[in-house]
């Protein structure tokens, strides 16, 4: 027998929160960003890396506390250090969204879906040996204890796939929504900064001494960040208008190009935001607002702005949240789009930090001071490592 | 709409099974990369990329190249062919090699041609590059193999219209034991020539993927 299934039921983002170096929920991170604040520092940590390195970091002292304050609110007798750093974003953040909505995660038609690069990586280095089991490295253990912290009834589904990871995770759980086999998901990202990943990219001399410049003629290389996002997704609308924006279409792509290197053309990832475009019943005229990728490699942005020239859209307003608190990986997609959805609930464009000079082949249009917009949809676009690429459009009902 | 696996492979233990029929066994391997390079050389590829790549990388471009053998991609647009993978312990098995590069804080050597496969979705970069295929794609990790979920995406991804076909398995890897299987997934309408490949095609479901997991 054929399921009947509605492609089209809609899906709506009824709550979130985000982590980076700049706040706990994404209110704090919004008026963070509205007020200027840049949370990429030069970070002299002999414990983490061997030299000074330009970094965004989230404050361990009030991550700790927070943890504990969980803790003690949902009456577990566990220590905080039971958990990774990892960890304690994940707890930190799907606690402040279940907190603010009615959704259940021992129903078993509530979805969890996952996404992090490097889960617990910083388990290797010596210190956490002794603390940790070697299983807590894998990622599906990582995942089952964010299941039974907080009971889900359902295994979550775990996305690893670059710096798309978190678009991926929140086109999955929309895609089994729209199937009808679960009515909400709950949609998290998270990674850390480690020496693992630091010392990585620095060996691809991709690290900017100073934070990034997305877009902008003199940007040096990326900054790295860590953090946390995480969405409730729903097929029903909330009561608020704030809970009346959708994800309207969503697709990935892949370069067929080359395993660390952009595309030379951004075909690719042009195709995947037509794509988006077309599900969405998007023109170029009618989006509003892109945020971009906007690594501030010298690459990727070269790729980014032909892929926006290709899909018709270089006149429309695009930034990057990058240089506000640099490269989360994992979080990235599920980070960004947060804040890109905080745009349209706002009808505030965000400027583009660290952009001061037009350094890209095909013309964009840089938002360079923050400026009131009416938004009613905007791309969040993405890509990475192993030729990957993603759009999602978010649209208000 | 129902869709089929028109051709699959299994590699584990030293034995290579391409749809159904063992076409590589030699006892008393004991290294994963003297069984890949074995069964690479058997197979007459010529790909000098192959020996840069890390071990799940390997493994996951042989398990396609057998696929491919049989069920040709010609006429299939790039775009509209996608990859869809998962295992258990993601990159693993080369995290262990970088972290072996900065262990030693005075004899630091990280290397970009090793940090780069520290992502469990290289693997799909790598078989996307060698066959020209620029569709949907996505990694997904689960403690063992998990044919619903499986299915489940790949499925959606046809009812989305975003894929004709495709490649779907579990490419696992770790310290010497691997395991894996590929799928190429077609829709009912291209597989009228199903006898190409030797294989009847069989219908796309958990239970099917499953049966070809443990039976082979």
């Amino acid at each position: 027998m054929q399921l009947m299934v509605d492609r089209m039921k809609p899906v709506y983002i009824l709550n979130d929160n985000f982590i980076t170096s700049l706040g706990f929920s994404t209110a704090e991170n919004i008026a963070a960003i509205a007020g200027g604040a840049i949370g990429i520092r030069t970070m002299n940590d002999p414990v983490l890396y061997p030299n000074p390195v330009s970094l965004s970091q989230v404050d361990t002292a009030q991550l700790d506390q927070k943890v504990s304050d969980i803790l003690a609110a949902l009456n577990k007798n566990i220590s905080p250090e039971s958990f990774t750093r990892l960890e304690k974003f994940f707890i930190v953040s799907i606690n402040d969204v279940l907190r603010n909505s009615t959704i259940m995660p021992g129903n078993h038609r509530t979805l969890l879906v996952i996404s992090t690069t490097k889960g617990n990586i910083n388990l290797l280095e010596n210190r956490y040996k002794a603390i940790f089991s070697h299983k807590r490295l894998y990622l599906w253990e990582l995942g089952r204890v964010i299941q039974h912290f907080f009971g889900f009834a359902n295994t979550p589904v775990i996305i690893s796939n670059a710096c798309i990871s978190g678009l991926v995770a929140v086109m999955t759980a929309t895609r089994f929504l729209q199937s009808g086999a679960y009515d909400q998901a709950v949609v998290t990202g998270g990674d850390i900064v480690s020496e693992f990943v630091i010392s990585g990219f620095q060996s691809f001399q991709a690290i900017s001494p100073a934070p990034c410049k997305p877009f902008d003629l003199n940007r040096t290389g990326l900054s790295l960040g860590e953090g946390c996002g995480t969405m409730v997704l729903s097929t029903e609308p909330g009561p608020s208008a704030a809970q009346m924006i959708r994800v309207a279409g969503a697709a990935t792509s892949n370069d067929a190009n080359h395993i660390s290197g952009p595309s030379r053309t951004g075909e690719e990832l042009s195709w995947a935001i037509n794509q988006a475009m077309k599900q969405a019943l998007l023109t170029p005229k009618e989006l509003g607002y892109i945020s971009a990728h906007g690594t501030a490699t010298l690459f990727n942005d070269e790729m980014e702005s032909k892929a926006i020239g290709l899909s018709g859209l270089a006149e429309v307003p695009v930034n990057s949240f990058k240089g506000y608190w640099g490269h989360t990986l994992g979080a990235a997609g599920i980070v960004e789009s947060i804040a890109a959805i905080s745009s349209l609930r706002n009808n505030i464009l965000y400027k583009s930090a660290g952009f001061k000079t037009p350094g890209v082949p095909e013309p964009l249009d840089i938002v360079t001071s923050n400026r009131p917009a009416e938004l009613t949809s905007c791309l969040k676009t993405a890509s990475g490592f192993g030729g990957c690429n993603a759009a999602i459009i978010y649209q208000k009902d | 709409m129902d869709r089929f696996i028109t051709s699959y492979s299994r590699l584990h233990d030293n034995k290579v099974i391409v749809n159904g029929r063992l076409i590589f066994y030699q006892e008393n391997i004991i290294k994963f990369a003297d069984f890949i390079k074995t069964v690479f050389k058997q197979e007459q590829t010529v790909y000098p990329k192959f020996y840069k790549m890390d071990a799940v990388s390997k493994l996951g471009f042989i398990a396609t190249e057998l696929v491919l053998k049989d069920a040709k991609l010609a006429g299939y647009p790039g775009e509209s062919v996608g990859v869809v993978l998962s295992n258990a312990s993601s990159s693993l098995d080369t995290d262990l090699a970088h972290n072996e590069t900065i262990r030693d804080r005075s004899g630091y050597f990280p290397s970009p041609s090793v940090f780069v496969y520290t992502l469990p979705n290289i693997v799909i970069g790598e078989v996307c590059i060698r066959n020209k295929i620029k569709g949907e794609n996505a990694f997904l990790i689960s403690e063992t193999f998990n044919a619903s979920l499986l299915h489940d995406y790949v499925s959606e991804l046809f009812n989305n219209e975003r894929v004709e076909a495709c490649l779907c398995g579990w490419i696992e890897v770790l310290a010497n034991k691997c395991d894996a299987m590929m799928v190429m997934v077609e829709k009912e309408d291209h597989c009228r020539n199903g006898g190409a490949s030797g294989m009847k095609p069989m219908l796309f479901n958990a239970e099917n993927l499953n049966f070809i997991m443990k039976r082979n």
